[in-house]
């Protein structure tokens, strides 16, 4: 199977990166020739074989139902959260307006 | 007096106290090598201020004869995909340059907590996309290596390709590396040390960067077997903040070494035997196995009949995790933000992540789009998650039949940056020997062997059970003791 130049457009659009044309010309061939070498995984019998979901068994775990159980990744860090946002306003993320 | 940056992370540690040299004039040794070496380009960012501070800690500690950690006096280079607290943590891109983090990672924490001090945010490849570190942002790290007679620079493998170069042209004596699919076996490897991805599991995710989730680990580069045991001793351990961390306890692997291998039995893939190997390759292969063998192991004839299919398996998993992973990096939490004049929200996204990621990055974030896109999750997704179950498989049963494997780590020494540039493929080809226990979660090492014809190094790699890094590093302890590797690249940065 190959991509297509709209095809690949298609997906840099749904991966939300911006490609002009020449770059899209560039990365079709390349994009082709890995996705025909990746193809020979079609060969193999995977008849009854199960996904892989997990390389090393192991249960999921919950954390304690407590409010901040662990304070480097519960509340109350509004202003670390926000140290590193390209612009910060009153306490939020700020964006392009996005509602006319 | 010696060379305070030719010891190793041990005679660091021993020395600071014994009293034989003090945290600071170690620190104060590495940093003055690290200020020198700017035409290898390894690091992004020095911190020597950060090592002298970590250093007067240690001092201070022992003349107060307060208990001193595990790495106490030993100053390491870190990977700038592990976020430290208040330096800049970029994955060696565009799109995370000028991040600071207000957190630090376990991994880099316990370190720390053990007494290491840092010497700077050591360079690699974007978002550890690469084998040869020529996808930084940073620009490419040189191999401190040359080939006898020539001086073509030569790549230091990658991703972990600053920790590789700054290991072995003594910039520090040890440096965390991060292992997805080669990244601490390859670049060890190519550059003459020795390096450990342990389980899958053992050392936290918390803080690193994410690349495949499924797939990445941490583990410690230095030029000795016993440094590497000592470190990652220091690295690993429990988070509950990482879903897939290993709640286990963390065993004494450099105490417990053992280079009498009598009774155990090491496994020799055939599959492993490739067409177009280099024949130096082939050979160090050998060597080792008459190693082994004289250490007291039996060498036994395995197959791993999947081997073939763990490149392309590995090609469409992590890329399809790595689409996911990075769908962060949108211009609004932290990082680059391209707003054109007049763009919406969703053109802000998009014109953020064209200018912030580089081409490789790119590249693998379309492919795992496509691979998990509607129509064709089935095809190549789910096939190569079986595929991935096969390959795990393939080796389960081996165990069945011996206790560790020997393989070369890679199939060619180190080449010239630029070489396999301008073909994607060719380049993931190189990680055609180090893919497959990655894929399987397992611990894997490389150890150097010697040297080729072109007097540039060779790595053996030794693969294990899973949470037997103990059978590992003693493998890995009863190869480095009868190949003598002593080899060190001549001083030309």
């Amino acid at each position: 199977m190959s991509v297509t130049r709209e095809t690949v457009a298609k997906i840099a659009s749904l991966a939300r990166i911006r490609m002009d044309e020449p770059e899209l010309d560039r990365m079709v061939p390349e994009l082709n020739s890995i996705l025909g070498w990746i193809e020979q995984l079609g060969e193999v019998d995977c008849a009854g074989v199960e996904p892989m979901t997990a390389v090393i068994p192991q249960a999921l775990r919950l954390r304690e139902d407590v409010v901040d159980a662990d304070p480097l990744t519960g509340g109350g860090l509004r202003d670390a959260v926000l140290a590193n946002a390209p612009v910060a306003e009153h306490g939020f993320f700020g964006v392009p307006k996005v509602i006319e | 007096m010696t060379d305070l940056t030719d010891l190793g992370v041990k005679a660091i540690r021993d020395g600071v106290a014994a009293g034989d040299f003090t945290a600071r004039e170690v620190a104060e040794a590495f940093n003055a090598n690290v200020a020198a070496a700017s035409a290898l380009n390894a690091f992004i960012v020095a911190t020597p201020d950060k090592a002298l501070e970590a250093a007067d800690t240690v001092d201070t500690a022992r003349a107060a004869g307060k208990p001193l950690g595990k790495m106490a006096g030993v100053p390491i280079g870190m990977k700038d995909l592990f976020a430290t607290r208040g330096v800049q943590t970029t994955a060696a891109s565009h799109i995370l340059e000028g991040f600071v983090p207000e957190y630090e990672s376990t991994v880099s924490q316990k370190l720390w907590d053990a007494g290491a001090g840092m010497l700077g945010k050591l360079n690699l490849d974007q978002f550890a996309m690469g084998s040869s570190n020529e996808t930084s942002y940073f620009g490419n790290v040189i191999s401190p290596w040359r080939r006898k007679g020539g001086n073509a620079a030569l790549a230091p493998g990658g991703s972990s390709g600053g920790s590789s170069a700054a290991v072995a042209a003594r910039l520090c004596p040890a440096a965390t590396g991060t292992d997805t699919g080669g990244s601490i076996r390859q670049p060890a490897a190519f550059t003459g040390i020795a390096g450990i991805k342990p389980t899958y599991g053992r050392c936290s995710r918390w803080g690193v960067v994410a690349f495949a989730s499924s797939l990445d680990q941490a583990g410690p580069m230095a030029r000795s077997v016993e440094d590497c045991a000592l470190m990652l001793e220091a690295m690993a351990g429990f988070d509950p903040k990482d879903s897939t961390s290993l709640d286990l306890p963390v065993p004494e692997w450099a105490a417990s070494l053992d280079a009498d291998l009598k009774g155990k039995r090491v496994g020799i893939p055939r599959e492993y035997r490739m067409d177009g190997t280099d024949p130096d390759i082939l050979g160090s292969w050998d060597q080792g196995i008459a190693w082994l063998k004289d250490a007291g192991a039996e060498v036994v004839d395995i197959s791993l009949p999947h081997t073939k299919y763990a490149l392309p398996a590995y090609y469409i998993i992590a890329p399809a995790e790595a689409s996911s992973n990075l769908a962060r990096y949108d211009g609004v939490r932290y990082g680059l933000r391209e707003l054109p004049q007049g763009a919406n929200l969703q053109e802000m996204y998009a014109a953020t992540r064209a200018a912030g990621f580089g081409d490789e990055v790119k590249r693998r974030i379309l492919i795992g789009t496509y691979v998990l896109s509607a129509g064709f999750y089935d095809a190549y997704y789910t096939q190569a998650q079986k595929v991935r179950t096969l390959i795990a498989r393939d080796f389960s049963e081996a165990w069945a039949r011996c206790d560790v494997i020997l393989a070369p780590t890679t199939p060619t020494a180190a080449f010239a940056l630029g070489d396999k540039l301008d073909d994607p493929l060719a380049m993931y080809l190189n990680d055609v020997f180090s893919v497959p226990a990655s894929l399987a979660g397992l611990p894997a090492m490389s150890v150097p062997a010697g040297l080729n014809g072109e007097s540039l190094p060779l790595g053996l790699q030794i693969i294990g059970r899973p949470f037997d890094e103990q059978s590992v590093l003693n493998a890995g302890l009863a190869i480095e003791q009868r190949a003598g590797f002593t080899a060190r690249p001549e001083t030309w940065w």
